[in-house]
């Protein structure tokens, strides 16, 4: 019965679909699963690609559970976050001002927004000449302003992640302010109408009706934020060369990089990869759980 | 809205208000743009220019030596031709083999759909450092290393990113009768997805290969980890390398030509495609 219903056409048409969605689903095999399966059996041995794998068991996560530079890299990668807040703040701010409709509001947009779309290594060596401690235009801005001796910025090991941070600022809170941008545009102008006749000021506005209507936007960017966090690299390779002052810039995945690609420890990098990998698992999954209770659905 | 003479004095208002936004929107701006218009400036001097304190924004003497040094020391057009095959290859490709499946998935009911589509869903949370080094492997085995292979072959697979986006689109931008009715006309399978579908689809297609150009031009650790030989490196990879040499040399001049050097193509594609970089942002953004 079954082969009767499934005319000639639905046949095709069935022969079509799966070929749509063939290369999809074997990239997804070639590049996704098989790498995880055997990235799994590797983080269970010694290998440097060159002899076999030598079986190890546990021991290279028991090693890396006292691995100090496992710590400090990981300590280092959640210290970037700190970025994530100060960033939600300027970039809110920048959408409200630019939610308007003036003269040179589509020019500021794309000022704002070159950074965002700029090579992170070409950025990270421009920055790397602005934060030179004795020629750079950032000391010379402090102390011709506010006569201030700036610090070494990337050499003090106390200096190297607020570096971070800054650079991270300015090179992200253009896309960011996009997608606040287009969150409050999405916002019913009833209800800022609603608020006015019931005699609220604009202060009440903000914290009542923009910054509530916006937590979908909030809980996506701190989503993206995090795991971007946990995935830097490039910057890093940059502006903390062999992991900067005293290990002070190095993130997880520039300590994967080099346990992989310097040392060739392929079995301790791709264990070190996938604790990284289920804590981000788990962090993103804390998060959709947490969700419900602060972010706004219609 | 409101009573007649109350108005005015709203419109008034908002005048100040917009004041107020473009006063303290143009002081961002400032700091926004001084790391670039430094850049530019620094890549004009002369190398013992560039310690001058306090610092001079407007070189004296003005030279384009250090473009021209940079590019005939260095591999770039090399670099840049690199970056710019794995780009196109992989934007053609991606985008059309991605455009079909997000069709696929997003117009027609067939067996396994679903466990399909989250199998390609739940790839989105694998983060890159668990795969890259069994991919190494597997390249590495492959002989695949220092080619622009591994660059270019994953991308050729489609992009769930960009399926996801394009099946969202087609929801709501495609209706089924348009189908129905072609089916009726007796086109076939492929043609009403190459006559039909993917015209509809031009927008979005625009705007995630405007977001794709970006990723995949500015992309670092994947090159850095398959390209060793100075020629066949992309520009990134190349620009980065170059670091240790001029910083070294303390020749920023040098360094900040090749910064902007590797810059301006992203930077045309974008005043080109503008409209496109900051809906796809903003869309993606809300319905990722």
């Amino acid at each position: 019965m079954g082969t009767k219903l499934l005319s000639g056409y639905r046949r095709k048409e069935l022969a079509w679909l799966y070929l749509f969605v063939a290369p999809p689903v074997l990239g997804f095999l070639l590049f996704g699963l098989v790498p995880i399966l055997f990235s799994i059996y590797i983080s269970f041995h010694k290998w440097d690609m060159l002899s076999d794998p030598q079986w190890m068991g546990l021991a290279n996560y028991k090693e890396l559970l006292a691995d100090e530079k496992v710590f400090k890299s990981l300590y280092n990668t959640v210290y970037l976050m700190i970025g994530i807040p100060i960033g939600m703040v300027l970039s809110l701010l920048l959408a409200i001002l630019m939610n308007r409709k003036f003269a040179g509001i589509s020019f500021m947009r794309t000022i704002y927004y070159l950074p965002v779309i700029s090579p992170i290594i070409a950025v990270s060596l421009l920055w790397q000449w602005i934060l030179n401690q004795d020629y750079g235009l950032l000391n010379n801005f402090l102390w011709e302003v506010f006569g201030i001796t700036g610090p070494n910025w990337l050499g003090k090991p106390e200096w190297v992640k607020p570096s971070l941070i800054l650079i991270g600022l300015w090179s992200g809170i253009g896309g960011n302010m996009v997608l606040y941008l287009a969150g409050l545009q999405s916002i019913s102008s009833t209800y800022y109408e609603a608020a006015e006749i019931d005699g609220a000021g604009a202060w009440h506005k903000l914290t009542r009706i923009t910054i509530p209507l916006l937590t979908p936007i909030h809980f996506f960017v701190i989503v993206m934020g995090i795991i971007g966090a946990f995935q830097s690299f490039s910057q890093i390779y940059v502006l903390a060369v062999d992991g900067g002052p005293e290990y002070s810039g190095a993130t997880v995945v520039y300590y994967i990089f080099q346990h992989a690609f310097e040392y060739f420890n392929m079995g301790y990098a791709s264990a070190v990869a996938w604790v990284l990998g289920i804590l981000i698992f788990i962090v993103t999954l804390i998060q959709f759980k947490l969700s419900n209770r602060w972010v706004y659905q219609d | 809205m409101g009573l007649p003479g109350l108005g005015g004095i709203i419109v008034r208002r908002e005048r100040w208000t917009d004041l107020w936004s473009l006063l303290l929107l143009l002081f961002g701006s400032i700091f926004m743009v001084a790391p670039f218009i430094w850049t530019i400036s620094t890549s004009l001097k002369d190398r013992r220019n560039v310690f001058e304190i306090p610092p001079q924004w407007i070189p004296d003497p003005f030279t384009f030596g250090n473009y021209a040094k940079v590019w005939q020391e260095s591999p770039l057009l090399n670099g840049f031709m690199n970056s710019l095959i794995i780009v196109v290859i992989v934007l053609t490709v991606g985008m059309l083999v991605s455009a079909m499946s997000a069709y696929a998935f997003g117009k027609f009911e067939f067996p396994y759909k679903g466990v399909l589509f989250l199998g390609l869903l739940g790839t989105m949370m694998i983060p890159y450092s668990v795969v890259m080094i069994p991919q190494y492997i597997g390249f590495s085995r492959l002989d695949w290393v220092d080619t622009l292979l591994p660059l270019i072959i994953p991308g050729l697979f489609g992009n769930i990113v960009v399926i996801f986006f394009i099946r969202q689109y087609l929801q709501s931008a495609m209706p089924t009768e348009l189908i129905e009715a072609a089916k009726i006309d007796g086109s076939s399978f492929p043609g009403i997805f190459f006559k039909i579908a993917l015209p509809i689809m031009k927008p979005a297609l625009a705007a995630q290969a405007a977001l794709s150009f970006m990723g995949i031009w500015n992309d670092f650790l994947g090159p850095l980890i398959y390209l060793h030989t100075p020629e066949k490196q992309t520009i990134q990879v190349l620009i980065a390398s170059m670091q240790a040499m001029y910083i070294g040399q303390s020749d920023y001049p040098m360094i900040m030509a090749a910064a902007i050097i590797a810059m301006v193509p992203v930077i045309i594609v974008f005043f080109f495609c503008q409209r496109y970089f900051i809906e796809s942002m903003a869309i993606s953004g809300i319905k990722g």
